[in-house]
C-alpha cells in the first residue's frame, strides 16, 4: 500500500497520537486552564451497567389515545349534528376507535355525509346497516389519518418525556425512539426508581370538573348514574390514624378546563400547616376561561381531577380573575414538586406502559468495572506473556500491536461517544486474544518459509503476503457476527458487539500494518541475519 | 532454538480418524439435546421468560433458605433463589414486577423484617412478557442469520461445498455449547446468545484458515488425492489453530474467573465453544467438504 518506509512511520505515529489525544480527558482528571480548551472535553461514557441507573423501554398506548380522540370528536359530531337538524340516537364511542349511531330519518345519512366531508374530514363511514326508518352507522377514522395521529401521539410523548426529564435533572439521559410506539430511556444515576418512574410514566392530565350535587352521590353509586355524570375517586387521609381511605365524587362528564391551559406549576408551602401544595397559574386563555367558569359556577364544587382521580373538589365561592389556583392534597414534598414538574411538562397524550425496566445500583456498577478491569488486565497479561515467550522478540511486536489496539478501541470509544459497557470490556479482552490470531498466523507462516531455507527478508515478506487474505477473511468474518449483534442485541450487549467490530477493526492496522512498519525498520537498519521468532 | 508446541512436519491421520469424530460429536449431540429435553427446553431466563431479577446483597453470611423462610407468604414465595457471588443472591420470578410499590412490598420490606436492614438491593430487571417474546424471536433469527451470512461469504470466498461443511460445523458448535448450557443448568440469556454468535464468528475463523490452506494445496498438487491434501493442510495449520485456540481460551478463562459473576453467562459458553470450536473446524468442516467429494467427485477438478 504505502511502500515508503518513512510514510509507514508517519501514518503510526499520526494514528498512536490521534488515540492519545482524545483519551486525555479519560484518564486526567484535572487539566489545566489555558490547555483545555485544545483538548476534547468527552471522557468514555461508561453504560450503565457500569455506572449505575436505570433502563427503561415504554410502550406508548396509541390505540388508547385514537380511542380518546373519538370520544371527544362523538360530543362535537352530536352538537354538529343537531345544528344540521339531523335525527339521531345513541352516539356513542363503540369498540376500537369507531363511533355508532342510529339515524333515524332516511334522509339523515346523505345530511351526516355532508356533515362529515365539511367538519370532520378524519372521519368516513366504516359501514352502515338499514334499522327501522332509519340506518345504523359506524364511523371510524381514515387510515392515513390513524397512522398520522399515532405517529403525533408518539412525538408528542417523546417531548413530553423529555421535558419531564430534563427538569428532573439527570444528567446526560438517552431518549431514543424505538419502533413505532416505543420509547428507551437510559437514565444514569438515578437514585429512586420508583420516583423517576412515577415522573416519566404519569399520564398527568389535568382536569377541571363540576360536581354533580343535582343528582344524589348515593343513587349513582348503586348503579344509577344520571346521564352526562361519572363518578370518580379521591383519597383522604385521616390525620388521626394516618389511613388512606376513598371517597367518591360524582362529577359532570363535561371537561371545562385542561392542563393544556396551563402556564406554570410551582410547589409552594402553605403559611397555615407548612404542607406542600402546587400552585398553578393558566395561560392567557385559560385564564379567561377560568374566570368565566368560576362566575358561572359560584358556590358549586369544583373538582381538580389528575389521571382520573379527584385531588380536591374546593367550593367556588367567588369569581376567580388573575388566573392563578392551587392543588392540594396531602403531598409529600417529593410529590408536589414532581406534581409541578409534569405539570409544567404538560400531559402526555397517551398511556405508557412499561415493558422493561432495568437498574443497576452504583455499587454493582463500580464493582463490574473492577472485575472487568481486573480481567482484562490478568487476560491480556496471559496472552502477552505467552506471545513473548513463544515467538520471543517477533512475539514481543506483536504485543506492543496488542497494546496498541487496547488504546485504540478505547480512543475510538472515547472520540465516537460510544458506550463502554460490562460486555463490551468482555469484548476489548477477547480482541486482544483474537488479534494476536493475526500476528499467530503471520508468524506461523515466516517460521514455515525460514524452514525451507528462505532468507530472512524473504522469509518476512512471503509470510506477510500470504497470511494476509486469509487475515481478512477472518476479521470480515468476525466484524460480519458482531454487526449481526448489534442490530440483535440491547444496551450491554451491544457494547460487545461495537468493542468487537472496533476491535477487529483495530487490529486489521495493528497486527499487519503496525507489526510489519517494525519489522521493516529493523530490517533496514540493522543487519538481521537470524530472526528472534 | 524455537519454542514449538505443534513440531513441525508433524503428521497425524486426522482424515483416518474422521469417523471416530462423527461418532464423538453424535455422542456430544445426543446428551446435549438429551438434556436440553431433560429439563423441558432450554432455561429462558427473564430476557425471554419475561420476570424479574433482584439481586441483594447482604453484609453477613446469610443463606438461601433464610432469604426463602424471608419471602414466605409473598408473592416472591416460589421465586428461585441463587447464590450469586459473596453475600450475595439473585431473587428470580416469572411475576413482572412492573410496579416499584409490589417490589417494595414483596421484597423490601419483608427482607427488612428479617435481616434488619443489613443489604442493598444492587440490581433491578423487569422484563414483560411482550419484550421477553420479542427477544425470542431476535435471537432466533440472529443466529440463522450469522450462519446464513458466514454461509454466503464462505461460499462466495471460497466454493459453496466447503461453506456447507463450514456451516454445518457451526451448527454442530452452537448445539453442542447450548447442551453445555444446559447441563450446567444455566439460563439462557441475551448474554448467551452474544456468546453464541461470539462462537459463530470464532469457529468460522479456524474453518476459513483451514480451508484456505486447502484451496492453496489443491492448487499446488492437483493431481493428488483430496483426503491426503485436507489431512496435510489440516496439519500445517495445526500450530496455529492450536495456539490461537489457546491465546482465546486464556483471555475467556481470565474473564470467568476474574469478570464477576455478572459475566458468567457470557463466558461460560464461550469457553465451551473456543474449546469445541476448534476441535469442529479440524474434524466436522473436513469431514463435510471430504463427503461432498465422494458424493460429487467432479467439482473439484472444475475449479
Amino acid at each position: 500500500m504505502f511502500k515508503d518506509l518513512k510514510i509507514r512511520i508517519a501514518i503510526t505515529a499520526v494514528v498512536c497520537l490521534a488515540a492519545l489525544y482524545f483519551l486525555i480527558p479519560t484518564f486526567v482528571s484535572n487539566i489545566p486552564s489555558p490547555l483545555d480548551q485544545y483538548l476534547p472535553k468527552e471522557k468514555i461514557h461508561l453504560g450503565l451497567d457500569l455506572q449505575g441507573g436505570m433502563h427503561l423501554l415504554m410502550e406508548i398506548d396509541t390505540d388508547k389515545a385514537l380511542e380518546s380522540m373519538m370520544e371527544r370528536t362523538s360530543n362535537d359530531l352530536k352538537e354538529s349534528l343537531m345544528e344540521n337538524k339531523v335525527r339521531f340516537r345513541n352516539v356513542e364511542k363503540a369498540e376500537g376507535a369507531t363511533i355508532s349511531m342510529e339515524l333515524t330519518d332516511s334522509a339523515g345519512k346523505t345530511v351526516l355525509e355532508k356533515v362529515l366531508k365539511d367538519r370532520f374530514p378524519d372521519l368516513e363511514i366504516a359501514s352502515s346497516s338499514p334499522r327501522d326508518s332509519g340506518q345504523l352507522v359506524t364511523l371510524k377514522i381514515n387510515n392515513k389519518r390513524a397512522i398520522d395521529l399515532k405517529k403525533l401521539t408518539v412525538e408528542h410523548s417523546l417531548e413530553t418525556i423529555r421535558n419531564r426529564v430534563d427538569q428532573f435533572g439527570v444528567a446526560e439521559p438517552e431518549i431514543i425512539p424505538e419502533g413505532d410506539n416505543r420509547i428507551l430511556l437510559q437514565l444514569p444515576g438515578v437514585k429512586d426508581p420508583e420516583r423517576a418512574k412515577n415522573l416519566i410514566g404519569k399520564t398527568a392530565l389535568l382536569e377541571f370538573k363540576i360536581v354533580d350535587e343535582e343528582n344524589s352521590l348515593d343513587e349513582a353509586l348503586r348503579g344509577n348514574i344520571p346521564e352526562g355524570s361519572v363518578i370518580a375517586y379521591g383519597t383522604r387521609e385521616d390525620k388521626a390514624s394516618g389511613q388512606r381511605g376513598q371517597v367518591p365524587y360524582l362529577l359532570k362528564n363535561k371537561t371545562l378546563l385542561t392542563g393544556a391551559s396551563l402556564e406554570t406549576a410551582k410547589v409552594q408551602i402553605s403559611d397555615r400547616f407548612g404542607e406542600p401544595h402546587v400552585s398553578i397559574k393558566f395561560n392567557a386563555q385559560g385564564a379567561a376561561d377560568f374566570d368565566r367558569i368560576t362566575n358561572e359556577n359560584v358556590r358549586k364544587r369544583l373538582a381538580i381531577v389528575l389521571d382520573g382521580v379527584v385531588h380536591s373538589a374546593p367550593v367556588i365561592q367567588e369569581r376567580i380573575s388573575g388566573g392563578q389556583a392551587q392543588i392540594t392534597g396531602n403531598f409529600t414534598m417529593d410529590e408536589a414538586r414532581d406534581l409541578a414538574i409534569v405539570l409544567r411538562a404538560g400531559a402526555l397524550p397517551a398511556p405508557v406502559n412499561i415493558l422493561e425496566e432495568r437498574t443497576v445500583g452504583p455499587s454493582l456498577g463500580s464493582d463490574s468495572i473492577q472485575h472487568g478491569i481486573l480481567a482484562t488486565i490478568i487476560g491480556s497479561l496471559l496472552v502477552i506473556l505467552f506471545m513473548v515467550v513463544y515467538y520471543r522478540l517477533s512475539g514481543a511486536v506483536a504485543d506492543l500491536a496488542v497494546i496498541i489496539n487496547i488504546i485504540l478501541i478505547l480512543a475510538v470509544l472515547a472520540a465516537f461517544q460510544a458506550t463502554l459497557t460490562l460486555p463490551g470490556i468482555a469484548g476489548m479482552l477477547l480482541t486482544v486474544g483474537v488479534a494476536v490470531d493475526a500476528n499467530i498466523l503471520i508468524f506461523e507462516r515466516i517460521r514455515e518459509e525460514l524452514r525451507t531455507g528462505k532468507t530472512v527478508r524473504l522469509a518476512l515478506n512471503t509470510g506477510y503476503d500470504r497470511a494476509f487474505i486469509t487475515i481478512i477473511d477472518t476479521h470480515v468474518s468476525g466484524i460480519v457476527a458482531a454487526i449481526i449483534l448489534v442490530f440483535f442485541g440491547t444496551g450491554p450487549i451491544k457494547g460487545f458487539a461495537v468493542t468487537t467490530i472496533i476491535g477487529l477493526l483495530a487490529s486489521l492496522f495493528t497486527a499487519i500494518f503496525i507489526t510489519r512498519v517494525i519489522f521493516d525498520y529493523v530490517m533496514q537498519n540493522f543487519n538481521i541475519k537470524k530472526l528472534s521468532i | 532454538m524455537s519454542m514449538e508446541l505443534i513440531k513441525p512436519g508433524v503428521n497425524i491421520d486426522f482424515v483416518g480418524k474422521m469417523k471416530y469424530a462423527v461418532i464423538f460429536s453424535s455422542i456430544l449431540i445426543i446428551i446435549g439435546i438429551g438434556s436440553i429435553i431433560y429439563h423441558g427446553g432450554l432455561n429462558p431466563g427473564i430476557d425471554f421468560a419475561g420476570g424479574s431479577i433482584i439481586q441483594v446483597k447482604f453484609s453477613k453470611n446469610i443463606s438461601a433458605d433464610q432469604i426463602r423462610a424471608a419471602l414466605k407468604s409473598t408473592k416472591l414465595e416460589n421465586s428461585t433463589i441463587q447464590q450469586f457471588g459473596v453475600h450475595e443472591f439473585l431473587i428470580r420470578t416469572h411475576e413482572s414486577f412492573s410496579d416499584q410499590k409490589m417490589l417494595a412490598a414483596n421484597v423490601e420490606q419483608p427482607l427488612s423484617t428479617a435481616f434488619n436492614k443489613d443489604f442493598e438491593i444492587r440490581r433491578v430487571e423487569v422484563v414483560g412478557s411482550k419484550v421477553g417474546s420479542d427477544f425470542t424471536r431476535k435471537a432466533i433469527i440472529a443466529v440463522i442469520l450469522s450462519w446464513l451470512a458466514m454461509l454466503i461469504y464462505v461460499g462466495w470466498r471460497f466454493e459453496f461445498r466447503y461453506a456447507v461443511g463450514g456451516i454445518l460445523a457451526l451448527v454442530h458448535d452452537v448445539i453442542i455449547t447450548m447442551g453445555a448450557v444446559s447441563i450446567m443448568n444455566m439460563e439462557f440469556t441475551i448474554a448467551t446468545l452474544a456468546s453464541l454468535i461470539f462462537i459463530i464468528g470464532f469457529s468460522i475463523n479456524d474453518t476459513i484458515v483451514t480451508l484456505d490452506r486447502i484451496r492453496e494445496n489443491v492448487k499446488l498438487n492437483p493431481k493428488q488425492k483430496l483426503g491426503d491434501l485436507i489431512n496435510l493442510s489440516i496439519n500445517q495449520t495445526l500450530s496455529r489453530t492450536v495456539l490461537t485456540s489457546l491465546t482465546v481460551f486464556l483471555t475467556v478463562l481470565a474473564l470467568y474467573i476474574f469478570g464477576g459473576a455478572v459475566i458468567h453467562d457470557l463466558a461460560f459458553p464461550m469457553l465451551v465453544g473456543v474449546v469445541i470450536g476448534t476441535y469442529s473446524s479440524i474434524y466436522i468442516a473436513c469431514t463435510i467438504v471430504l463427503t461432498f467429494e465422494k458424493m460429487k467427485p467432479s467439482i473439484m477438478k472444475r475449479k
